[in-house]
């Protein structure tokens, strides 16, 4: 498949508000990024609006506030796309497609079930919870994350292992929690760990630079496949250097450290 | 028509932020002898039903949206 090929699906309701950086992304690495309502892809716009999943080849879930967080942060728009159009997304996932959460569209993918997925495809209730951050307070501040995948993510392939990017974050629930025990190793062993928070020399983060307290610092995970993926820190806003926090300090690249996560996914789509 | 009352809150051993930054606030302010803090959320939801019907109900609402059953517990009353 050609990159301008490639369809995106950057999917939003009431209270996303990051959907133009994440279809600027994907846009800036050669794909179609097209910013759809769900009510679009639902049947309930007009005849001309209306969309089908199926017609697209990524699935992203911007950051927001989607639904104004009420409930649980993203627990709305997940009950809303499962209501609706739970079993396409569910095929979409089996069919190999990349599924990118950023944010609120990672608790979107806790909240539907997507993540972490350890059992099944798309779980009934969620089988996981990103919670409030240790400091009870919003987090807004550059992070550094390492790349802890062994290769199954599509979305680090092109990342080499255990290279460091720095990536913002800015997030009130970010702790990724589970009542089992195992939860850390299970993930482990199934290579689902994707980006851990690390200090900016590499070694084991602590607060701030973990900013929410997420056990064994994680800060990214992906489904057993490896073509879901979801993360807190935001990689859509730093794809040029000018959005880096260290540009005008001996940063020397001209891109942002978030690009090469969208260049790998689009490497992957490009194989199939 | 019945009227029902739905909790949420967090399960033991959940760490929350919310209820100890309350309690820090309210020792700052003067108050003394405060023990555990927590914050819960309620819901009080109109339903046209006999109330054992509405209590089931509010109990599927639950699963399905008002609880994630990871870290949160869930009691459903008739008001």
């Amino acid at each position: 498949m050609k990159a301008e090929d490639v369809r995106v699906c950057v999917i939003r309701i009431e209270g996303t508000n990051c959907e133009d950086e994440m279809a600027n992304a994907f846009t800036m690495v050669g794909a179609q990024a097209e910013k759809v309502h769900l009510k679009q892809l639902i049947g309930q716009a007009p005849a001309s609006m209306q969309r089908s999943l199926e017609d697209y080849d990524v699935l992203a879930f911007p950051g927001g506030f989607s639904a104004g967080d009420y409930v649980r942060a993203g627990a709305i728009f997940g009950a809303r796309i499962k209501s609706a159009i739970g079993s396409d997304v569910k095929r979409f996932v089996e069919a190999g497609k990349p599924v990118l959460g950023i944010c609120n569209g990672f608790q979107i993918l806790v909240e539907m079930g997507l993540l972490p997925a350890i059992e099944e495809t798309m779980s009934e209730s969620p089988t996981a919870a990103l919670y409030n951050n240790n400091s009870g307070r919003f987090e807004c501040r550059p992070t550094v994350l390492r790349n802890d995948n062994r290769g199954k993510c599509v979305f680090t392939s092109e990342v080499p292992q255990k290279s460091l990017l720095m990536i913002p974050s800015a997030h009130a629930e970010g702790k990724l929690m589970s009542m089992d025990p195992d939860f850390v190793q299970k993930l482990e062993d199934n290579d689902q760990v994707v980006f851990r928070y690390v200090c900016p020399d590499g070694s084991d983060a602590e607060y701030p630079w973990n900013p929410n307290g997420s056990p064994s610092d994680i800060a990214g995970i992906c489904n057993p496949a490896g073509n879901v993926m979801g993360m807190m820190p935001h990689p859509e806003r730093v794809m040029t250097r000018f959005t880096h926090p260290d540009w005008t300090r001996g940063y020397d690249s001209e891109d942002g450290d978030g690009k090469i996560i969208f260049q790998s996914v689009m490497k992957y789509l490009e194989k199939l | 028509m019945a009227v029902i009352e739905i909790k949420i809150e967090l399960k033991k051993g959940v760490a929350d932020p919310e209820g100890k930054n309350t309690k820090k606030t309210l020792e700052a302010l003067g108050f003394e002898g405060i023990g555990e803090v927590k914050a819960i959320k309620t819901f009080v939801v109109e339903l046209d039903m006999p109330e054992d019907k509405a209590v089931a109900a509010g109990e599927e609402m639950c699963r399905k949206l008002l609880a994630n059953p990871v870290i949160q517990n869930y009691s459903v009353t008739v008001r």
